[in-house]
């Protein structure tokens, strides 16, 4: 109570005209959470509708007879039905490209940032905005070239050559956080691990790899739910499922089931659970990563 | 840094006699109080606790040792309250804090949902017989027929920037509201006791602070805007009537459904010239901004 209180110096008398801007803003305040609730309900709830209530009419709000049987055909459960056996292979494919992509990236954007933040020569400021300018180009400006070299060496439809692209925009965006968190630790501390006796791969493994954690912690966390998005790149490399990911799988179910609208929901919502689990757990990192990645120069 | 400066601005206390006996003056009077509200009660509450004690029968208080709390912690009552408090602290603080991480995650959730999921999302939620916008809008009475959202060429569109809009408004407010929380405080007081009112302070002072970084969410906006292809992909690929048929889609049609990869790549280049005059911008706005 003291701390609110010493808080809020000049606490003005009550005010039917503050009491209603209050009263305002806590009625946006709800209404803005239903509208950003109610279009992701709607997609959990038809998911575990049957078939048959997802087209009464009139609709039925709440399903009367639940159940999780799709969720658990497309995830873990026994089923023989091939386009969710594909689907699971998608599951797993996504896990394996984006877990790949994002290790690659962050272990060689991590390295440059580094040199980026400490070791300045001769136009590596400018470097570094050709590097930011390179995540930045449409995948439609470089996919045709891709494909052919892919094609021509046999890569098409391999997990290798989606994540041998996917590393290519992915690390530059890991080089522009990485650098932006780098810069923000006192040289300093380089310094003094120098003069301990460390190199400067050294000092960046003991010193400021430990010290910046969270930075790459929210940086792998973002690398993640960028390379798990993906879907131009995916739609275009994979055609069975030997590689594609789950957008694409996603987008071969809206062609196959067009209207098992249940199936399509399902499909949908297991492919938004790992990044919404992720947002929510970790979202002070995602939050402090977004903002200092599009922001800071 | 910050331990070493700290040992060597603090001085070892060595005073002389006299500002010796100064300190122990001015503190006696605090001292005093203090022992009187403070320490005096604590060790006649300990005192207390030790007899029998009950006010009703004042002239019958023998010495019972610890009786009184060996009796308190058998008492099932005691226990009984313990519980309560503990599930009154739990409850209140927990469901504050779990309120308060569920209502940040919630603004960040459609930011999270992957780009197809939040396609096929909003494809199922204004498909034309069975979807939920048709049926929401007519059982509460605001359209009496049920309209065809992506089939009409001349609806289509917006469907689209709805969908886009529900992804990526959070970004956007997320930027704001970081920028917002770094407005000085400073130039609001002083402009308040020069009598500007809530508009002014707002347009000249908080608006103009973060006009940088609303022009870079703008830009950023804008470049993905113009790469965008899985909402629309997902939605409409690009129809009806080729009315939600945007650059990339096009670039990707003009390759991959009639095979003209020389038209694709001409197109790919063009969308790139535009992106790089964007990151030109961005670039610019960021090495000029606030935050450096």
């Amino acid at each position: 109570m003291t701390a609110v209180a010493a808080a809020r110096p000049h606490r003005r008398k009550w005010s039917f005209r503050a009491a209603a801007l209050r009263a305002g803003l806590y009625v946006a305040m709800v209404v803005t959470l239903i509208c950003i609730l109610a279009p992701f309900l709607w997609l959990v709830i038809s998911s575990i509708s049957s078939q048959a209530d997802l087209i009464t009419i009139p609709l039925q709000w709440i399903p009367p007879h639940p159940s999780l049987s799709r969720l658990a055909a497309l995830t873990f459960g026994s089923t023989t039905d091939s386009s969710a056996l594909g689907f699971r292979a998608a599951l797993g494919n996504s896990l394996v490209v984006v877990g790949s992509t994002t290790v690659i990236a962050m272990v060689t954007g991590t390295v440059a940032a580094y040199a980026f933040a400490r070791l300045h020569f001769w136009g590596s400021n400018r470097l570094v905005y050709v590097f930011l300018a390179t995540y930045m180009l449409p995948p439609i400006a470089l996919i045709l070239p891709v494909y052919e070299f892919l094609s021509s060496i046999g890569l098409l439809d391999t997990r290798i050559a989606l994540i041998a692209v996917y590393s290519g925009f992915v690390t530059p965006f890991v080089v522009w956080l990485m650098r932006g968190y780098f810069e923000g630790i006192s040289s300093d501390l380089d310094d003094a691990a120098r003069v301990d006796g460390c190199s400067r791969l050294g000092a960046l493994w003991r010193v400021i790899l430990p010290v910046s954690l969270p930075g790459l912690f929210s940086t792998a966390v973002l690398a993640f739910l960028l390379c798990w998005d993906e879907f131009f790149y995916a739609l275009i490399l994979t055609q069975t499922s030997a590689s594609q990911t789950l957008p694409v799988a996603i987008n071969d179910f809206i062609g196959r089931h067009s209207t098992d609208f249940g199936m399509l929901a399902a499909g949908g919502l297991i492919a938004a659970l790992p990044p919404v689990i992720i947002a929510f757990v970790c979202q002070r990192y995602i939050v402090s990563g977004l903002t200092a990645g599009s922001v800071k120069g | 840094m910050q331990l070493f400066a700290g040992r060597r601005l603090r001085p070892t206390l060595r005073l002389p006699k006299g500002e010796k006996w100064l300190a122990g003056a001015m503190i006696a009077p605090a001292a005093f109080v203090i022992f009187f509200v403070a320490a005096v009660p604590l060790v006649g509450v300990l005192w207390m606790s030790l007899y029998h004690h009950v006010l009703t029968n004042p002239n019958n208080q023998p010495f019972v040792g610890l009786g009184n709390y060996t009796n308190q912690l058998g008492n099932p009552d005691f226990w009984a309250a313990v519980q309560r408090s503990v599930v009154f602290t739990v409850a209140s603080t927990g469901i504050e804090l779990v309120l308060r991480w569920i209502l940040r995650g919630l603004v960040i959730l459609p930011w999270a949902l992957p780009g197809v999921s939040n396609a096929l999302m909003w494809r199922w939620i204004d498909q034309a017989q069975y979807g939920a916008l048709n049926a929401a809008l007519t059982q509460t009475g605001l359209t009496d027929s049920y309209i065809n959202w992506l089939g009409d060429p001349h609806i289509a569109m917006f469907m689209v920037v709805i969908a886009d809009v529900y992804k990526n408004t959070p970004l956007v407010a997320l930027l704001i509201l970081a920028a917002l929380q770094t407005v000085p405080k400073e130039p609001i007081e002083a402009a308040r006791v020069d009598g500007a009112g809530s508009f002014q302070i707002f347009r000249y002072i908080t608006l103009s602070w973060i006009k940088p970084v609303i022009l870079i969410a703008l830009v950023l906006r804008t470049m993905d805007a113009f790469k965008v292809f899985d909402t629309i992909w997902i939605m409409t690929k690009g129809g009806p009537a080729n009315s939600t048929q945007t650059i990339a889609i096009y670039a990707y049609q003009t390759a991959y459904n009639t095979y003209n990869f020389g038209g694709g790549a001409a197109l790919g280049y063009l969308i790139a010239l535009l992106i790089a005059v964007l990151a030109a911008i961005y670039i610019r706005l960021l090495r000029g901004g606030p935050a450096k």
